[in-house]
């Protein structure tokens, strides 16, 4: 208990730290500004006020208050905050789930791999050591999912504040259903196997929808699944809350257009690695894909048609795309900040680099229906705002100034507190 | 991309004890050979080589390359310099070179070249994609040293990852048994070439590495039998080293003066006895300081040396250490926290250890990096100047070519761009140091064995053939 009281008094001790004050007027004046929403702006200025953007344009086009902290751009690069869509950030570290919330519901073994109702967000541990660090490179929202099951859970997305707890840092919750793929973490065996668990699934939870006030006398046939998660899918069956397929293989990438066709639901691809392969099927299927752009390994049966170049040939064919990392394990919530290296590696292997940065902000907020609040760089929308060195793609271009919500942080990363100690060998470490 | 889980249970093999087929009858070195003659196999010979290399340079014609930017891992920056490869070595190098009759004479406008890059850490070949239980033959985890066995004797040449590391600029690698054991194993270092054998791989003149694992990894998997504990770990190395220097004295004496039957031979202490004579070079698996300042100790209590501490994630914590004991160390340039002794891993790890003037290298540990270890140097790169260490890029590129070669004992045939050493050697479209810069063509000793340009000429492994579509989609 006396653990927990600390690690509060110590995240208040952060929240107060946090400068400037919401309320304070912030310019950013002199630098490129690129929108995403619309063209980049030379000489453009970002006008912040009370955590929101009060006005961007030409530096002739926005007046700066008196009294307006001015933060100098010239030869800078200024774009809204990046958002990675899939991570697992904050629910564990070490390789300790127990670190933080943990990545999965346990609760799905019993349920077929079932866990609908399994909010990951819920567990993040506001002082995991990761979120700084990737806050300090630009990231400033990142999607948090649970792991493994043939449902995972629901999706969120939250914003890198410093927090208390995990309910201050959520912009969004119950954004996507997220459904996994593949025999050991989906629970099926054959792909025929899993296809037709999703459709006794669905057609159990459109009956039960209809059929409510029976179940609950138990006059109902036997469903497959709890009465949690038959309520938690009614978004999903009723084409409210997308549902998101990890698949690879292009057949399976077919299939699951199909199923999603079949019950009308909205989908969305994840990984999708052998996507530019039917990439005019996903096209006309409006369905929009997180994919990464870094592997170019076959890694299994599913996956032989890996390349880096399918992020650029899906977008040439016209889908939408959302730039993810290559995984959600530990070590990438440790590493959501190279999805500026997935950005770079798209635009090496064929994609406009307005995509690419497209797709690591205005493209995830549409999806994730928060772009009125995220995502571009607009009048009314929240100060998630980067000051860049130059190219944020590039690796050595630092990100100088990161604003959420108006606010900037100054809380030192423990990466950044042991790079400290040891600058200097050898390091102080005799005294405490 | 999180660490190779350990595929314990897909483990069907036995320790394979079996002394390989009898090769020609050969006498023992010393001038008094014993009667009646012994097989090569059984005499426990120093350097001894029974899967000898069979590689021979591909094809090549002399080629230039000229007003091209060069990073030579040899010393400045030499911008639209030249560079001729002929007869498979670097003929030349400077501002300017002579231009052979015949020669085919590329234009480097704009781009550069690099010697070609070198893994010391993959488990190409021995962890194949696509990944399946039949091919998981990078861990014999029947038991906790394992120094018998030869990772060369897992390696499928026919891992499409080859052509990939290839074509991301990688011309050799060091492929090491997995970090299950405490000692793991040979380890063999190849070109990156096309072949129907690991021999036809093997990088003529290299010696072999033995895997070390530290740590999490042997104590975990062994958990029910022991070792359970890093204790346990550390009794595991000094007893294995006892045994050994036991059985090369026994055989150093018997080499000496070759009369009588010899010792009874045993290929685990053949492996550790050839570390303890400074033949074969110590690759130690160790994430924290606290246990590789302990392995050093463990190496000087029986007189062998550690080449590389590999994955070091705290290997800034004693970089002044590896310095002063001429360890060179193996890192990533951003993996940390994914598990307990990766906790402290830091972005400037790769700059601090540079910083203090231990031989720096950036390794993989997984085919995808691999693929892009000029991406991982310059992220390394950026991180040390936020740190304030102002590192050039003449000395990161270091971290990627010379110094792995090294590492691996390999450093006087390739790992930089000097006259006479192979012409092992990647032209990219840009800085290498850039995100945005693609390899454009690939020669190791002078054949160009990649080329971006030309999908019809590119190396498709038995594998790939009708299962792994093309550029053009067509399987």
């Amino acid at each position: 208990m006396r653990h927990t009281t600390l690690m509060r008094h110590a995240a208040l001790a952060l929240a107060l730290a946090a400068g400037p004050a919401a309320a304070q007027v912030i310019a950013i004046t002199g630098g490129t500004v690129y929108p995403v929403s619309g063209p980049k702006i030379e000489n453009g200025t970002v006008l912040i006020r009370d955590g929101k953007i009060a006005a961007v344009g030409t530096a002739g086009a926005v007046a700066i208050p008196d009294g307006a902290r001015r933060i100098d751009a010239r030869g800078k690069w200024v774009t809204p905050g990046l958002i990675h869509a899939a991570t697992t950030l904050g629910l564990g570290e070490g390789g300790s789930p127990e670190s933080s919330g943990g990545y999965s519901d346990s609760r799905a073994r019993g349920e077929d791999g079932i866990a609908a109702t399994f909010d990951a967000w819920k567990g993040i541990n506001p002082a995991n050591t990761f979120i700084i660090p990737n806050r300090q490179e630009g990231v400033t929202s990142v999607g948090v999912m649970g792991v493994g099951g043939m449902i995972s859970g629901r999706t969120a997305l939250v914003d890198l504040v410093d927090a208390s707890a995990p309910a201050e840092m959520l912009r969004k919750g119950s954004i996507a259903m997220l459904g996994g793929f593949g025999s050991p973490t989906a629970g099926t065996g054959a792909r025929a196997e899993y296809w037709a668990k999703w459709r006794r699934l669905f057609d159990d939870v459109k009956t039960y929808q209809l059929r409510r006030a029976a179940y609950e006398s138990g006059s109902t046939r036997e469903f497959a699944t709890s009465q949690a998660n038959l309520e938690a899918l009614i978004p999903v069956v009723t084409g409210q809350m997308p549902l998101i397929l990890d698949v690879d293989r292009a057949s399976d990438i077919l299939a699951a257009l199909d199923f999603a066709k079949a019950y009308g639901i909205k989908l969305w691809l994840a990984n999708a690695t052998e996507g530019w392969m039917v990439a005019k099927e996903i096209a006309a299927a409006k369905v929009p894909v997180m994919v990464g752009a870094m592997n170019d390994i076959p890694t299994d049966f599913a996956s032989l048609g890996q390349r880096r170049e399918n992020a650029g040939l899906l977008r040439a064919a016209g889908v939408t795309v959302v730039l993810v990392g290559i995984g959600t394990s530990g070590a990438e919530s440790f590493n959501v900040r190279n999805i500026r290296q997935e950005a770079g590696n798209a635009v090496a292997y064929g994609m406009s680099w307005d995509d690419a940065l497209r797709a690591v902000t205005l493209t995830p907020a549409e999806l994730m229906g928060v772009a009125g609040a995220v995502g571009s760089l607009q009048t009314g929308r929240d100060a998630n705002v980067v000051v860049w060195s130059g190219d944020p793609f590039e690796f050595s271009t630092v990100a100088e100034q990161v604003f959420i919500r108006g606010r900037t942080f100054d809380t030192k990363s423990r990466q950044q507190q042991l790079t400290e100690r040891y600058l200097t060998l050898p390091p102080s470490y005799r005294r405490p | 991309m999180h660490p190779r889980s350990l595929p314990m249970a897909l483990v069907a093999l036995g320790a394979a004890l079996a002394p390989w087929a009898p090769v020609t009858a050969q006498a023992p070195a010393t001038a008094a050979a014993p009667k009646p003659a012994l097989v090569a196999g059984a005499v426990s010979r120093p350097n001894a080589d029974p899967f000898p290399s069979t590689y021979v340079p591909f094809p090549s014609r002399p080629t230039v390359i000229r007003n091209v930017n060069i990073y030579t891992a040899a010393g400045p920056l030499i911008r639209n310099g030249a560079v001729l490869m002929r007869d498979g070595k670097i003929a030349a190098i400077g501002a300017t070179v002579d231009v052979p009759a015949g020669a085919l004479v590329i234009d480097g406008a704009g781009k550069y070249v690099t010697p070609g890059l070198i893994d010391t850490h993959s488990h190409l070949g021995v962890y194949p994609a696509p990944g399946t239980a039949a091919h998981q033959d990078g861990n014999e985890a029947t038991n906790p040293v394992t120094a018998h066995v030869w990772a060369e004797h897992s390696v499928w040449p026919q891992d499409p990852q080859f052509p990939r590391n290839l074509a991301g600029g990688t011309t050799s690698l060091q492929v090491l048994p997995g970090s299950a054991n405490l000692i793991g194993g040979r380890s063999v270092v190849l070109k990156v070439v096309p072949s129907r054998s690991v021999q036809g791989m093997k990088f003529p003149g290299a010696p072999y590495g033995l895997k070390m694992a530290c740590g999490e990894n042997p104590k975990r998997v062994y958990a029910n039998r022991g070792p359970s504990t890093r204790m346990g770990n550390v009794a595991g190395y000094r007893a294995a080293w006892i045994a050994a220097d036991a059985y090369r004295r026994r055989w150093d004496a018997w080499l000496a003066n070759p009369v009588g039957d010899p010792p009874a031979r045993d290929l685990g202490n053949e492996t550790l006895a050839e570390v303890l004579r400074g033949n074969i070079l110590v690759h130690n698996h160790c994430y924290q300081a606290d246990e590789m300042m302990q392995m050093i100790d463990i190496a000087k209590e029986f007189g062998y040396k550690i080449r590389s501490f590999h994955h070091g994630v705290e290997a800034y914590k004693i970089a002044d250490v590896l310095a002063r004991e001429g360890i060179s160390a193996s890192i990533w340039s951003d993996w940390g926290g994914f598990k307990m002794e990766s906790l402290d891993g830091i972005k400037a790890n790769v700059g601090l250890v540079h910083a203090a003037g231990a031989r720096t290298i950036v390794h993989s540990d997984d085919p995808s990096y691999a693929s892009r270890l000029n991406q991982e140097a310059s992220k390394s790169l950026a991180a040390a100047r936020v740190a304030g260490l102002n590192i050039p890029n003449e000395e990161a590129i270091k971290w990627i070519t010379i110094n792995p070669a090294w590492a691996l004992g390999i450093d006087a045939q390739t790992g930089s761009l000097e006259v006479g050493k192979n012409a092992d050697l990647v032209l990219w479209s840009g800085d290498p140091f850039s995100v945005y810069t693609r390899t454009e063509k690939v020669w190791v000793d002078g054949a160009m064995l990649f080329d971006r340009a030309d999908a019809s000429q590119r190396w498709r492994t038995d594998f790939e053939l009708g299962y792994v579509p093309n550029a053009g989609g067509i399987r």
